[in-house]
């Protein structure tokens, strides 16, 4: 194992209430704390501690997206990233368009390992590993809760609906993250100051000869239907009666 | 006309009802036909419980040894050879749906819908974007092929009644050998299956350990209920992975969800809005789940679960 690669999504941080905006063109992103997509730190994670268990990989950050993205690609770097790629953009990106330009990179990288997280918090879609794995012509593993390497294989755990899927892929390879598969670390002081000094090169998506078109085209932006305020009972004997009453037991 | 191609989710036995979800779905898409798709070592019997889908026309059958498990990569060459002939193509938002749509649409070069909840046209649709906190509506370019998943919890099952045609298909595609099927772990119950359970009792992080979700197997038991969990239970190692509801784990809409000691994040009640019934029972009198509860109790679980037992 020589080289990990760990695509970042810059998103609305994980505790924040997104809401829609009153005229309907999006949510409002404006003073909104934004952070790594919580998926990709734990497959950023999982790289370090690949590469700590002994195969000593380079681990290279990469992301899509604005100038500040360079504020999370930063956090990667203090977590124990060797360096980062920043392709800056500030047209919104596609998860077909992200997949392409993830490529563009592995291309020029040849990692062994391309780790991400299974979905971005803010689009949920749950695409482009799959699509990079697709395009590169290499084997996915997703939803992954345990990674183990072992020379040229991968062999990967997987959530799957009916319970745990064992799979094992050549490398390399593109595996997503799950919830379980570690719990990442804290970012300490001196690693802060650390990433300060280590590489960040910020390229194109023209230098990457990807054009960015929008595929999809999104008309409306709405706030969800809202459920009407229910009842509260004393006691079981009442639940059991409410319950009785609507035919549910 | 559209010509929507679904792909036929099953265990080699059972077509998964997931699959009559997203005929629903595809129904809805004026002047739609309708055909499914099943991959397997021998899917004779799951391609009959398709043909017998209301609304199908067609099941087509790609029976190879090398599809004995689903693994994207050995499947989606196989539906990109296919799909020439599809206007759309639907898989259903469930873990296998999700792991090969976006890998046959990248082979198409076309992007991906995920996890539509709504149809307002061939190639308009409405999903849910930031855990359920907004709803967006998009429109595909009706030149490319429209590739999509299904949020099965926003559609009913389609009815039995179906005649359609079966086809077998015998395909000159090469596989990959570079994905390989180790084994799987799964957490068979008598239970009904927790995706599709009418009635859904479900634990959180109050119950404070493996043991006591004992209670709620209980409880479930007696009530022919499915059990789930938040992520906080599962994290905690009380409940399995598969038994997560929410973003990252199972969307449901059963009848009646019984929330039993879950706080109610965001990421937790995205995953069971279109419960018909929500029941809360928490003894944090505060707790957002009330909020989008339809009926709420607040007390101590460990004497209100047994209790309701007894009572039901």
């Amino acid at each position: 194992m020589q080289k990990i690669m760990v695509c970042i999504k810059r998103v609305v941080d994980y505790n924040v209430r997104v809401r829609v905006k009153p005229d309907a063109s999006g949510v409002m992103l404006e003073g909104v704390k934004m952070s790594i997509n919580p998926f990709d730190e734990i497959a950023l994670e999982e790289a370090l501690r690949i590469k700590e268990r002994g195969s000593n990989a380079e681990v290279i950050a990469v992301s899509i997206g604005v100038a500040d993205t360079q504020q999370q690609l930063r956090t990667a770097l203090a977590m124990g990233a060797d360096r980062a790629i920043l392709v800056q953009t500030d047209v919104a990106i596609e998860p077909l368009v992200a997949a392409q330009t993830f490529l563009a990179l592995a291309k020029k990288e040849n990692p062994d390992l391309v780790l991400l997280g299974k979905q971005a918090i803010d689009d949920d879609a749950n695409q482009t590993g799959q699509m990079l794995a697709a395009i590169w012509d290499r084997p996915q593993a997703t939803y992954a809760s345990k990674v183990e390497i072992d020379g040229g294989v991968a062999t990967v755990t997987r959530e799957v609906d009916a319970g745990l899927e064992t799979i094992a892929v050549d490398l390399p390879a593109v595996v997503t993250v799950d919830l379980r598969l570690n719990e990442p670390r804290y970012v300490k002081l001196p690693d802060i100051m650390k990433a300060k000094k280590k590489p960040l090169d910020v390229t194109s998506l023209e230098a990457l000869g990807i054009s960015a078109g929008t595929l999809l085209k999104t008309v409306k932006t709405e706030p969800p239907a809202s459920r009407q305020k229910g009842i509260m009972v004393k006691d079981v004997a009442e639940l059991v009666d409410v319950l009785k009453k609507k035919g549910l037991i | 006309m559209s010509k929507v191609l679904i792909l036929g989710e099953h265990d080699g036995k059972t077509l998964n009802p997931a699959t009559l979800k997203c005929v629903t779905c595809a129904s809805a898409i004026p002047d739609a036909e309708i055909t499914i798709v099943v991959l397997g070592s021998d899917t004779a019997a799951v391609a009959a419980q398709a043909a017998a889908i209301q609304g199908v026309h067609k099941v087509v059958r790609i029976d190879r040894p090398e599809n004995a498990h689903p693994l994207a990569a050995v499947f989606a060459p196989q539906i990109v050879a296919l799909a020439g002939g599809y206007s759309h193509v639907f898989g259903p938002s469930t873990s296998f749906g999700k792991d090969l749509t976006p890998r046959i649409a990248a082979l198409l070069g076309v992007p991906q819908v995920s996890d539509l909840m709504a149809v307002e046209g061939a190639y308009r649709f409405r999903r849910p974007i930031y855990a359920g906190n907004a709803i967006i509506t998009v429109e595909a370019d009706p030149a490319r092929k429209l590739v999509a998943t299904v949020r099965v919890a926003s559609f009913e099952a389609a009815p039995q009644g179906g005649t359609a045609s079966i086809e077998t298909l015998s395909q000159d595609v090469s596989l990959p050998t570079h994905t390989r099927y180790v084994g799987a772990k799964s957490g068979s119950t008598d239970r009904p299956d927790l995706q599709t359970a009418a009635k859904v009792v479900s634990g959180g992080r109050a119950l404070a350990s493996a043991e006591n979700f004992k209670l709620l197997f209980s409880l479930a038991d007696k009530m022919g209920a499915a059990v789930g969990a938040s992520r906080a239970a599962v994290d905690a190692g009380y409940a399995a992975n598969e038994m997560q509801v929410g973003q990252t784990g199972k969307i449901i809409s059963p009848e009646i969800y019984i929330a039993i000691g879950i706080s109610g994040a965001i990421q937790h009640l995205t995953g069971i809005k279109d419960a018909r019934t929500i029941v809360a029972i928490n003894k944090d009198a505060e707790a957002p789940i009330f909020e989008v509860a339809d009926v709420g109790l607040v007390g101590d679980l460990f004497q209100i679960v047994p209790e309701l037992e007894r009572a039901i």
